[in-house]
């Protein structure tokens, strides 16, 4: 019985690690974004740009880096169309990051049209030598492919820059009150900018996660709202990596858990079961709400304040 | 109304002119655009390219345009199984469309509507249990050649345990767990299997990750009904395990190593078969009732054997196809119980095409419940 039991948690939560390596992905983009004062909420937009152009490269050339470069590339493009809409023009940002999320639908779905047939060699597992020995956390965290050890890498330089370098302090001195910012001569918009893009680049991985590592293909619109996920759990992380981390695992476990208790056979409803991520993000929210509310960084008040 | 016949006017003298011009040097062409072509429109659900539900009917839509002359076909791809699709069918009665295939289970509703008010246009809709003066439902048995695939599942699993991959527990899909563990368990009765539901016709990453869950449960053979088939395949591939096929043989590609055999469409000749006969004026034929048919019509197939399949058990599989072929031999008869131990067919009994396609029950093997 206690067997079945650890190989139940340790098959989900393996399984939750993989499937909350392209939230994570997309997650840290968005926190550094929303540090520096920018909600993006076209990060599933850029994730469908990154796994579409992803894709085409690895058809194309067969090289999992050039891969990863066009679809971060892919991402970050995307991302700065709405850098310019929000940071130059001063469009509202919730509006350009909904109406950059169907454009890049639109974009990926008629390039990638003649890519959805085509095979692919993909990103292969990779085994961390000795470390996926260790029993139990071994298989949960060390058997996958480099993308997944990628964006846990990615979280903690992100953690490290953002409180202990100068450049985290700029970037988070923006985020709170971009004209005390300014007054202290920092070049805000460039700030901003950069941030952005480096969301795109996030987001264009994570999508190259999905098309590359996890499904080897390219269907139109596969990121089934993972994006949209994303953004909603950077308020449970505090815009902190660490909680972005786990924020990350805690939704992919709740999706594998689904999946495990229908492949046991448990008489409940899939289609209550595929809820249960999406109620953990509206609790997640919640709770991330209550207890960490003074976190928001100050500029992305007013995002939410100007639409109210 | 104005605007669009004077746009049309406009267009018509600008072709007019560009025609005038051609004309002299390509008078063939000229003669053969005398005699209007018979317009043929397809709708799928999803993406064509993607080797799955949609590839399978536009493949035969190709088969079509190459063994049939005189017609024209129009194609709409990714039409969700909303209004759109009437939206859809009468942009094609506009452009012309006499006959209309609407491909997808979710289709019918909207085809009989549109039916009603084109009384003089034909459509077919790929399964389902309504019909109307001048629609009609085709479809073919692929729980035959899941079955068969079954038979050599059984064979080469070595862990004893089968995964599907599943979209949505509607009959269709029942048939084809049910077949494919009732043919398995016949040649190996240790065999179980095991079900995971995405709840989406497509959701690539989810229906990886139910492969990956059923293959850390111990699965060997993975097998699906969803429309993109590819992921499942791609992680069997990863993982270094078997596929049974669905949808398309041309799924092999992906998993070479691993591939036993599967069920493969084979729309081609039927879509001939109706649009020759509604162009020769045949429509009874296909409208106001049901098409139904089996392996013997050639429209459904066991896909090629890989390597996976061992010789002696394709010629097993070969053997019991001939006998389903020849009515010898029936996949869902008496006695069958479910996996709770109550009897479903009695012995001696055939069912109905009704009670088939209307199944809501797990044969013996398979783990868990049919989900409400």
């Amino acid at each position: 019985m206690i067997e079945i039991a650890l190989a139940l948690i340790q098959g989900v939560l393996a399984a939750g690690v993989r499937a909350g390596t392209p939230i994570l992905y997309a997650m840290l983009g968005e926190i550094v974004s929303e540090r520096a004062g920018v909600v993006n909420l076209g990060t599933d937009g850029a994730m469908l740009m990154g796994a579409c152009f992803g894709f085409i490269t690895m058809a194309h050339t067969q090289d999992p880096f050039l891969s990863l470069l066009a679809a971060a590339l892919a991402g970050a493009g995307i991302s700065l169309i709405h850098a310019f809409m929000v940071v130059t023009l001063r469009a509202n940002q919730i509006a350009s990051g909904l109406a950059l999320t169907f454009l890049s639908l639109g974009i990926t779905s008629f390039i990638g049209r003649p890519y959805v047939k085509r095979a692919i060699d993909g990103i292969a597992q990779w085994s961390v030598p000795v470390l996926s020995k260790i029993p139990f956390l071994g298989p949960i965290l060390f058997r996958h492919d480099i993308l997944v050890y990628g964006a846990y890498l990615c979280a903690l330089l992100i953690w490290f820059f953002l409180f202990y370098t100068r450049g985290g302090l700029v970037l988070r001195a923006v985020g709170e009150n971009s004209s005390v910012a300014f007054a202290m001569g920092i070049r805000v918009r460039r700030v901003q900018y950069l941030a952005v893009a480096f969301g795109g680049i996030c987001a264009g991985l994570a999508g190259a996660y999905l098309s590359l590592a996890y499904t080897r293909t390219w269907v139109e619109g596969m990121t089934n709202g993972r994006g949209i996920i994303a953004v909603a759990l950077v308020i449970f992380s505090a815009w902190h990596p660490f909680w972005g981390a786990i924020g990350a695992i805690l939704f992919g476990t709740t999706f594998a858990f689904q999946l495990q208790l229908q492949a046991r056979g448990m008489t409940l409803s899939p289609y209550f079961l595929d809820m249960l991520p999406y109620l953990f993000t509206l609790f997640a929210l919640l709770m991330g709400a209550k207890m960490r509310r003074h976190e928001m960084p100050e500029g992305i008040k007013k995002v939410f304040e100007e639409v109210g | 109304m104005k605007n669009w016949s004077l746009a049309v006017t406009a267009r018509m003298i600008l072709a007019g002119a560009v025609l005038g011009a051609l004309l002299p040097a390509i008078p063939c062409r000229a003669d053969a655009q005398v005699k209007e072509n018979f317009k043929v429109g397809f709708i799928y659900v999803g993406p064509k390219d993607d080797f799955g539900y949609n590839y399978e009917h536009d493949q035969g839509r190709i088969y079509l345009e190459k063994n049939l002359a005189g017609i024209e076909v129009i194609t709409a791809e990714n039409i969700p199984e909303t209004a759109e699709v009437e939206r859809v069918m009468e942009q094609m009665i506009q452009k012309g469309a006499k006959l209309i295939f609407a491909t997808s289970y979710g289709y019918l509703d909207s085809a009989i509507n549109v039916g009603r008010r084109h009384p003089d246009i034909v459509l077919v809709h790929a399964g389902g249990f309504k019909f109307s003066p001048n629609v009609g439902t085709y479809w073919r048995y692929i729980y035959n050649p899941m079955y068969l695939s079954g038979l050599a599942a059984g064979k080469v699993t070595k862990t004893n345990i089968l995964g599907f991959v599943a979209a949505h527990p509607i009959p269709q899909t029942l048939q084809n767990i049910n077949a494919l563990t009732y043919g398995a368990r016949s040649v190996n009765p240790k065999v179980t299997m095991r079900v995971i539901y995405t709840g989406e016709w497509c959701n690539p990453a989810k229906a990886a990750e139910a492969a990956n869950t059923l293959a850390e449960l111990g699965a060997d053979v993975l097998s699906q009904h969803q429309d993109c088939p590819r992921p499942v395949v791609e992680t069997a591939a990863k993982r270094g395990i078997y596929t049974v096929g669905y949808h398309s043989g041309d799924l092999q590609r992906f998993n070479e190593k691993g591939w036993i055999t599967g069920a493969d469409w084979k729309w081609g000749t039927l879509y001939v078969q109706i649009t020759k006969d509604v162009m020769e004026g045949h429509k009874e034929k296909w409208v106001n009732r049901h098409d139904r048919g089996g392996l013997e019509t050639g429209q459904i197939d066991i896909a090629p054997f890989g390597s996976a399949a061992p010789k002696e058990t394709q010629t097993a599989v070969l053997k019991k196809k001939k006998e389903i072929i020849d009515g010898k031999y029936v996949v869902f008869q008496g006695p069958m119980q479910d996996n709770k131990g109550v009897v479903r067919i009695k012995e001696g009994e055939k069912p109905s095409f009704e009670f088939i396609e209307t199944m809501n029950w797990y044969t013996e093997g398979v783990v868990g419940d049919v989900p409400k």
